[in-house]
């Protein structure tokens, strides 16, 4: 009952306080909706995953942002969650170089702010040569500081096809072997063997078949002011994605040993006596329970990291934020801009640690 | 440079919560504020400015800290209006990106950092702007190297833009016409805007044109860099002020006009107290040796004869600054009075 009333009086002093800030922007002559995202953004942005012009509308320039932060926050955790599981085992190395270099590497950098490795991240690369001068340490792949460029693929629709199927059989095979495990335990090596190399040979076959001229690959030239053609990765994104990468992994190292230190020595000694290698013990005994302490932990890195993304403003990746801000300042719904920002991370924020907290109930013991 | 660090960290990540406070105080303040910005200036005893951080010869802090530039002169003579005191003006540093909520929020109570006038603005986002105190116009920064002569020959270039600004749109604007293509790289943190240039992040670099003026000489090799003679905007720099107090928006009219009244009848700083016994009527109204003004207008009578005073007529405003002599060099350009052929034009004192 108290706690309807709470509820009623938070829904109350909310409603009071969005009704006089819309009656006050009102009396400025600044009228509250999203009627504007309709109209022309007239802005240009630097990257976009999807067809962009400046005459698109706000909503599109929004979706823009939107895609470029998930890109750059799902890759980055991807990323992020390897080199932290590799340095946190790297951590706990008999070896005391190895060992002492990890925790050197996450002193340094969990005691720095982020927007100052950022900031290096972006001199960094600001630094690589320019297009003409271009670093080329395989043939195709340039580096320069107007960012990375590699060759492309273009394929026709049929190899985009064969390919698409490809990915589908070696997904599916997989799928089988890890489904066919968990009901049965391990699979027979042999049998195990014979399935890889079935998806592989298909694989290899399909791939033949469409390289035979469906799929011409693309090298990035030098021309105009720039490197045109092929595939090409931005400064910003390179610098925004390395500094997160970097940031994040030294938190998920640090959670990763925790985790690992937390099963019991007794599990260690069990799985000796039973004559299991160190690098079993580990991938069989000990992260499969580390885990259950790791989830929780890692959904926070995660929204950090994806929260930490918005600090692309000050290096000029077209992130949300940035997206964002700029349609604020030339339309004035500053209001509205602060709310779908709200809005967006909040959303990514829960499916990002529902995801999670399903996967962590599962892992549960006592379930 | 921590401090600075931690100022753009505050900006970056919590532009949302500054924005989402502005609104807040918006909302609790501006019912208590309208119509009386004036009274609250008087109350405090020093007018609240808004300029634009590091723009040395428009507003910056000299070697001892004190403000100086163009636009400092022109908030110490408001100051002079208001108080007959042009110490009594006190500057807030405020990105582009930030000024014009923070001008919205009552954080300050007029803003001269080089905001454009513009209809949006105007009608929309609820700022009256005073008279245009700078007539200036988006221009194009390129490496010599290129060889570029004009802005049409930029088809495929790399652009940095200053978020913030009319400049983004304008630059779009100015690409869509001529149908060639460009990729922008927006930064909002003015130091990291300029460094992406000199390292060659982008081919050209965009803003206002005394503003690129000002880049320049910051760059390490500003003889390498030149800027093309085309404007691609119009950009009338003028004071803006908050919605609401009508008595306030006109001591900013009339003191931008008294510099510039002053100018076109010739008067001075060093030259001013010779006229006080001039028997030419409308210099007599002028500096107030007629009072007949003061009765009028309900300012103080001498308000134009205590600003030449403290601070020279417009165009020694402006030379001062950033004209010949000084290190920006301008031309006047368009910012000379209508009778030497430029667009600077008061209405009568009368």
């Amino acid at each position: 009952m108290s706690q309807l009333a709470v509820l009623l009086g938070v829904f109350a002093l909310f409603s009071v306080l969005g009704a006089n800030t819309v009656d006050n922007l009102g009396r400025l002559g600044i009228t509250v909706g999203f009627g504007y995202l309709d109209h022309p953004a007239n802005f240009e942005i630097g990257e976009s995953l999807v067809a962009y012009t400046s005459g698109d509308s706000y909503a599109r320039a929004l979706g823009v942002g939107i895609l470029n932060t998930a890109l750059v926050s799902i890759i980055g955790c991807l990323l992020a969650t390897l080199l932290g599981v590799a340095l946190g085992i790297g951590r706990l190395s008999a070896n005391l170089l190895i060992s002492r270099a990890v925790q050197l590497y996450v002193e340094v950098i969990r005691n720095t702010p982020l927007l100052l490795q950022l900031f290096f991240w972006s001199a960094t690369i600001h630094a690589l040569p320019g297009p003409r001068q271009a670093f080329e340490p395989l043939t195709g792949v340039f580096l320069t500081n107007r960012g990375l460029y590699m060759p492309a693929l273009a394929m026709d629709g049929a190899a985009v096809f064969s390919l698409l199927l490809l990915g589908g059989g070696a997904l599916a095979g997989v799928v089988r072997i890890l489904v066919h495990e968990r009901r049965h335990g391990p699979m027979e090596r042999a049998a195990k063997t014979a399935l890889l190399g079935a998806v592989a040979v298909l694989l290899l076959g399909v791939l033949a078949l469409c390289l035979g001229g469906a799929v011409s690959v693309e090298p990035p030239r030098l021309g105009g002011f720039n490197i045109t053609g092929g595939w090409v990765l931005s400064p910003e994104f390179l610098a925004l994605l390395v500094g997160l990468v970097i940031n994040a992994s030294a938190v998920i190292c640090e959670i990763v040993r925790s985790g690992i230190e937390a099963v019991p020595e007794g599990q260690w000694e069990a799985a000796r006596s039973l004559g299991l290698t160190r690098g079993r013990t580990l991938r069989l005994v000990v992260l499969p329970q580390a885990l259950r302490v790791v989830i929780p932990l890692m959904t926070s890195s995660y929204l950090s990291l994806t929260k930490n993304s918005s600090l692309a403003v000050a290096i000029g990746f077209p992130d949300l934020v940035s997206v964002v801000n700029t349609s604020a300042n030339q339309t004035g719904h500053v209001f509205e801009a602060i709310a779908l920002m709200m809005a967006v991370y909040l959303t990514i924020s829960l499916t990002v640690s529902a995801a999670l907290n399903f996967y962590n109930h599962r892992l549960s013991l006592g379930r | 440079m921590v401090k600075q660090l931690k100022k753009i960290a505050f900006k970056a990540q919590a532009a949302g919560l500054a924005a989402a406070l502005a609104l807040c105080g918006l909302g609790f303040s501006s019912s208590a504020e309208a119509g009386e910005t004036l009274d609250a200036i008087k109350a405090r005893g020093v007018i609240k400015i808004g300029v634009g951080g590091n723009s040395p010869g428009f507003s910056a802090p000299d070697s001892a800290g004190r403000w100086q530039g163009f636009f400092i002169d022109i908030g110490r003579a408001l100051a002079v209006t208001v108080f007959n005191d042009p110490e009594k003006a006190e500057f807030v540093n405020s990105s582009p990106q930030q000024r014009l909520p923070a001008l919205q929020s009552g954080e300050f109570d007029i803003l001269l950092s080089g905001v454009t006038q513009t209809i949006t603005r105007a009608t929309k986002l609820g700022f009256h702007f005073g008279p245009v105190v700078f007539y200036d116009g988006q221009g194009l920064l390129v490496p010599k190297k290129l060889g570029i002569t004009k802005g049409s020959e930029l088809d495929g270039a790399t652009v940095c833009v200053q978020t913030g600004t009319t400049g983004e749109l304008n630059i779009a604007d100015f690409f869509r016409q001529h149908k060639i293509s460009f990729k922008p790289v927006v930064i909002e943190e003015s130091n990291e805007f300029l460094k992406a240039f000199a390292s060659g992040r982008c081919d050209v670099l965009t803003q206002d044109s005394s503003d690129l003026a000002i880049r320049r000489t910051l760059l390490p090799n500003a003889a390498d860099y030149v800027l093309l003679p085309e404007r691609i905007s119009k950009e009338p720099l003028a004071p803006a002020i908050r919605y609401g107090d009508d008595r306030w928006l006109e001591i900013v009219n009339w003191t931008v006009y008294a510099l510039i009244e002053a100018e076109e009848l010739g008067i001075t700083q060093a030259t001013i107290d010779s006229f006080l016994g001039s028997d030419n009527p409308s210099i007599r109204r002028f500096l107030g040796v007629d009072p007949s003004l003061a009765e009028a207008t309900g300012l103080d009578a001498k308000f134009a004869y205590n600003i030449i005073k403290a601070l020279g007529n417009y165009g020694e405003v402006f030379e001062r600054s950033v004209g010949k002599a000084s290190k920006l060099g301008f031309e006047r350009g368009y910012n000379q009075p209508w009778t030497q052929g430029g667009l600077l034009y008061s209405p009568p004192f009368r």
